[in-house]
């Protein structure tokens, strides 16, 4: 498998030219998003926010791969650049991270996007239901689980994967790992290093990937749907990559991390290298990248905007969502709420 | 009670083809209990099925099977080990709808048979209501008899909410008949309290098996002239307040019975709920028989633990002073 020495390849799947350049749109969008949510939390708009700079590939190549018309993406709470590539409503998506609300302002019904989830394995076994749910339906469409190298660890995804390979769910789990779990690296774990390598152990095939390669991402990601729309049940895509920016904006990376590494990992940065592929690849031109520059710059100000001018829930949100069939006691005490509160 | 839960499991699967009814066992073998016996045979292995031995798995592919448009009624074996699913019940399950503003409901019924009684192994009996009634989202039922179990699982089937179904493993082998075939539908709303003895001289209050044990206290009672009322919680989120304080404004005096241990118990809610429900017309203070605060004891303890006649009519006695 793929280590954190690996140089640089360019060598990726090759493909097609509209599909590469959708890719770096999205990826750069989603960077230069993500710098704007950063900046939201240092003019304190945002009380905090979880960067995935460094990810974008490995998620946006494997959100491409996705059918937004028939499958389900279920992330924890890093995965936005997923979310963008899937067309969800990213003002909601941001209004998360402005603690507007705890799953977002989006609606994941419509957007095939489950609610933001900050319990990391949680929603890996809900991936499996909904996969179950689609092949009792005799449907194809497939699950897209997203966790990371340190949700690897927590019990839900082990029972998750075995309950998938039981049942032959179509369900894809995307790890990706980008080495760190806060401040806990990957050797300190995994034990056996390898997630990828999980896989085996539940039935199902287990690739680890160039997870700073958008390309490869989402042919490995693709190749899974396919198999699992094909009734060849769940697979496991280890995305290799790095996570650029600290865990989140509290987090002090120079407690854990050395520098070194810090600088190691800038070079495996997935935007320079996709530029250099489509370019080595004749698919994008200056005008390209320049007007990807322009949209992507527009697109991150303009959600910027609207998440920052979102109003506020309502206060009797506090009480509109707990039940569908709302209880005497609750509507007692929205009734205090109102008089006391309110 | 088995009969009268397995025809209601019968006819929630038969009314909507959205219901799954899945967990450790539930298939073949009908369930350690042989609360969904046959059911596989009659609805087909796609609606009725076997899952590894995974508490958290089953609870959290039921958020994603609800998030599919399904309606599915999973089982957790024993109460003990509902803990470790403890997260997907609490942080998923509960707030689904929450988090999604409405978009994820959770009509999940968690099936659990629970509470003591049966001298099972640790793990195998023990008294949860509290820790899930606690918990914002969740409703708790947990039935006493054949006839209420048959209707409080259909009304849990049916609610839109996620429903904590306690099972009372102790009267799994209470045999008064279920309705049969009726469709109870129409039963009292959700969060409504019965009187399963009208009395007048002071209230018993209990849910589970412990309504039983009432009855027969109340039966003891009746052989020394002192009439008691029993009311059977039902539901224990949401709880019928105004169903308590109208009991207890008739007799003045209430005790609580649960088998959990006292401290942080839903005796203390419910006896919270009576005082302020009730408060000007109580003759004396609200009284507790529950557990003790101990760890659920082996099953030659088991009779020592569980709250026994004799412990509800001295309870009863101190609300006379």
């Amino acid at each position: 498998m793929l280590t954190r020495e690996d140089p640089p390849r360019l060598d990726g799947p090759a493909l097609p030219a509209e599909l590469s350049r959708r890719l770096y749109r999205t990826m750069l969008t989603a960077r230069l998003l993500d710098t704007e949510a950063v900046a939201l939390q240092r003019q304190g708009v945002f009380p905090a926010y979880v960067s995935l700079r460094g990810q974008e590939a490995a998620q946006v190549g494997s959100a491409a791969a996705m059918d937004p018309r028939r499958d389900f993406a279920f992330p924890t709470y890093r995965e936005m650049a997923v979310a963008l590539a899937l067309g969800v409503d990213m003002a909601g998506y941001m209004a998360s991270h402005r603690a507007l609300w705890h799953g977002g302002l989006y609606d994941p019904a419509a957007s095939r996007f489950a609610p933001v989830n900050a319990v990391v394995g949680g929603p890996v076994p809900h991936a499996v239901g909904w996969a179950l749910g689609e092949k009792l339906a005799g449907r194809t469409g497939c699950a897209v689980s997203y966790f990371g190298d340190g949700a690897s660890s927590e019990g839900d995804v082990h029972e998750a994967m075995n309950l998938a390979g039981v049942m032959s769910a179509p369900v894809v789990f995307v790890c990706q790992n980008n080495r760190w779990a806060l401040s806990v690296p990957n050797e300190h774990q995994i034990a056996g290093g390898s997630v990828a390598a999980r896989a085996a152990g539940y039935g199902m095939p287990g690739t680890a990937v160039d997870g700073d390669d958008a390309a490869a991402v989402y042919t490995a990601v693709r190749e899974a749907l396919d198999r699992a729309r094909a009734g060849g049940g769940p697979s496991l895509v280890e995305a290799l990559t790095y996570r650029a920016a600290p865990h989140s904006t509290s987090d002090d990376t120079s407690r854990y991390r050395d520098p070194g590494e810090e600088r190691a990992g800038e070079r495996r940065d997935p935007l320079p290298r996709a530029r250099a592929a489509l370019e080595a690849a004749g698919q994008a031109d200056a005008a390209f990248f320049e007007r990807a520059e322009a949209e992507g710059r527009a697109e991150a100000e303009r959600i910027r905007d609207a998440v920052s001018t979102t109003p506020e829930p309502d206060g009797s949100d506090l009480f509109t969502h707990v039940y569908r069939e709302p209880t005497e006691e609750l509507a007692r005490q929205r009734r205090v709420w109102q008089e006391e509160v309110a | 009670m088995r009969e009268a839960l397995n025809l209601a499991l019968d006819e929630a699967l038969t009314e909507d083809p959205a219901t799954l009814v899945f967990g450790e066992d539930v298939g073949r073998l009908g369930g350690v209990f042989r609360v969904t016996e046959g059911l596989q045979r009659r609805h087909g292995e796609h609606r009725v099925f076997d899952t590894p031995l995974s508490e958290a798995a089953i609870a959290g592919m039921a958020v994603g099977l609800a998030m599919n448009g399904r309606r599915p009624v999973p089982e957790l074996q024993f109460d003990g080990f509902a803990y470790p699913a403890m997260d997907q019940i609490v942080n998923q399950i509960a707030r689904m709808n929450y988090r999604s503003r409405g978009a994820a409901p959770m009509p999940i019924t968690l099936r659990i048979p629970s509470f003591g009684g049966i001298q099972a192994p640790e793990h195998h009996g023990e008294s949860l209501e509290a820790a899930f009634a606690h918990v914002p989202g969740l409703k708790v039922a947990a039935p006493s008899d054949a006839p209420d179990a048959y209707r409080l699982l259909l009304q849990s089937v049916r609610s839109d909410d996620p429903v904590v179904f306690l099972e009372p493993k102790a009267r799994y082998w209470d045999r008064s008949p279920a309705p049969a075939g009726a469709d109870s539908g129409g039963d009292p709303a959700v969060g409504t309290a019965r009187v399963v003895r009208s009395g007048r001289h002071a209230t018993l209050v209990a849910w589970g098996a412990m309504v039983h044990r009432c009855l027969q206290a109340a039966e003891a009672a009746a052989e020394d002239g002192v009439q008691l009322e029993v009311v059977d919680l039902r539901w224990l989120k949401p709880i019928d307040a105004a169903g308590l304080a109208e009991s207890v404004r008739r007799t003045r005096r209430a005790v609580v019975v649960h088998e959990a241990p006292l401290t942080a118990g839903l005796g203390g809610e419910v006896s919270a709920l009576i005082t302020e429900g009730a408060f000007a017309r109580l003759a004396a203070p609200v009284q507790r028989v529950a557990g003790f605060d101990v760890v659920y004891p082996a099953g030659p303890l088991e009779p020592q633990y569980l709250p026994t006649v004799d412990r509800i009519l001295s309870a009863v006695q101190r609300t006379f002073g």
